[in-house]
């Protein structure tokens, strides 16, 4: 699939949501935090393209919908690189890149078995630890986690 | 290790007076609290508690930290409630820390906790307005042992500033050693890492020390010159249940052993300080050697106490 083809189909949507740029490892993660699986919309899913940035990407389109903020913000831990386009009648009204919060609450789970907050009923608690692989410290047991290792609650 | 990004806590609850961690404290905190906990070396016994109410509550049994942290209470005067394992708490009925501490927040003026979970204590001071002071928990955090560490290193060599201090054993696991090692990073300190590959000081704390220009060298080899040069040697224990391959273990337990014939020429104002308890990695004639350490800075955890616990109550020794 070329390039060409790709813008193609993301102008065509009347109206809703293209995520772009995602790491082609994470897209089906991607697809599960935004609750594809039990959505009536229309949706197309592209994987392993050709990515203008070098490498592949994948790419989810999602018809008549604009996703929470809190949604994308959950999106951005385990695929920083993502573009969110928001289109209406035919036309990109808007298009940016995923935002890191510098503080994650009750968004993922800590890896340590040990932590308060898998063995309390509480919301867990990330700080950005490092914005550029990006990486999460937990708030109650300071244990790290990669982005891409984390488990999105 | 903490608060490399700043947090915005300004969204919980938190009760300004509680000591979590050991990262929590400034240098200046830190310098405070040691000339309180000298103040209380002078002064042990005293009504600074008169009418308070601490509670010990102990989820997991610690024997010397709570005995240490209820004679602090009650030589300064105060009573002391609470429980030393959580099989005789409502713990055991299911009943989960936030309602715990919120039931025991009704009777008592400040709250000592030692839990083996991690992330506890942090947990507790956001339940709560009344203050928490961390006896441990599990492998995160137990501020108490670096202020009483510290405040061994700041009487017996008369300063916390510019010290040589050697860290011997196991460096991966052992809390003390990366806690002390956080609260030094004020103080110019130089450090040697002595421990065998597989227990190395982990990369996190490396990386601490080149971000801020902190001299370390690391060695496998315990040898007399890294002792030679020490003023602090800070030994900790090798535990068996470290290792995947025990064979590993065999070869390495007796090689971070420290003997007495190793101090020859070591400094005589040098001291050897562990958190106890000791196995075999320091052997027992070492114990009537002058610069051997570990029993008294294991009674300074005392005053160290008595200094955390005035604070967190706001009752300044000096003052009143």
């Amino acid at each position: 699939m070329s390039e060409k083809k790709t813008s193609l189909a993301v102008a065509a949507l009347q109206a809703g949501t293209v995520i772009d740029h995602i790491p082609s490892d994470a897209l089906f993660r991607v697809a599960h935090i935004l609750g594809i699986e039990n959505m009536a919309n229309g949706v197309t899913i592209g994987n392993n393209l050709p990515s203008s940035r070098g490498g592949k990407k994948g790419i989810i389109k999602v018809e008549g919908i604009e996703f929470d903020r809190e949604v994308l913000n959950r999106i951005a831990v385990i695929a920083p690189t993502a573009t969110v386009n928001i289109i209406r009648d035919y036309d990109v009204v808007s298009k940016h890149t995923v935002e890191l919060p510098q503080t994650l609450i009750g968004t993922m789970r800590c890896p340590n078995p040990k932590c308060i907050t898998n063995n309390e009923p509480m919301a867990t608690r990330f700080d950005v630890a490092n914005p550029d692989t990006p990486s999460f410290r937990c708030h109650y047991c300071n244990h790290t986690v990669a982005g891409a290792d984390a488990e999105i609650i | 290790m903490r608060n490399f990004v700043e947090s915005n806590q300004e969204s919980f609850p938190m009760n300004s007076h509680s000591l979590v961690a050991i990262d929590d404290l400034s240098r200046q905190d830190i310098l405070a609290m040691l000339e309180r906990a000298r103040y209380f070396e002078q002064h042990p016994n005293s009504h600074l508690l008169d009418g308070r109410v601490v509670a010990t509550l102990f989820f997991e049994p610690s024997t010397r930290t709570r005995l240490s942290f209820e004679t602090a209470v009650n030589r300064l005067g105060g009573r002391v409630i609470g429980f030393s394992d959580a099989s005789t708490s409502s713990t055991s009925k299911g009943e989960t820390l936030k309602d715990t501490i919120k039931m025991v927040s009704n009777y008592a003026d400040l709250i000592v906790m030692r839990h083996h979970l991690e992330g506890a204590a942090q947990y507790a001071t956001e339940v709560t307005d009344i203050p928490i002071v961390n006896a441990g928990d599990g492998a995160n955090q137990h501020p108490s042992q670096t202020l009483l560490d510290l405040y061994s290193l700041l009487k017996t060599q008369g300063t916390l500033d510019g010290l040589t201090i050697t860290m011997v054993g196991d460096l991966k696991y052992g809390r003390t050693v990366h806690s002390l090692l956080m609260a030094l990073r004020f103080f110019s300190p130089k450090f040697n890492f002595v421990s065998c590959p597989e227990l190395r000081m982990p990369r996190e704390y490396i990386d601490l020390c080149d971000k801020l220009g902190i001299e370390y060298h690391e060695y496998t080899d315990f040898s007399p010159e890294v002792i030679n040069e020490s003023d602090i040697l800070y030994m900790t224990r090798v535990q068996r249940e470290r290792f995947s391959d025990i064979m590993e273990y065999e070869r390495v337990k007796n090689l971070y052993t420290l003997r007495r014939s190793m101090l020859a020429d070591a400094k005589p104002t040098m001291k050897i300080l562990h958190p106890l308890p000791r196995v075999n990695e320091i052997s027992q004639d070492v114990d009537d050697d002058p610069r051997a350490y570990y029993f008294q800075q294991a009674g300074n955890g005392l005053f160290a106490r008595q200094a955390i616990i005035t604070n967190a109550l706001g009752i300044d020794p000096l003052k009143s």
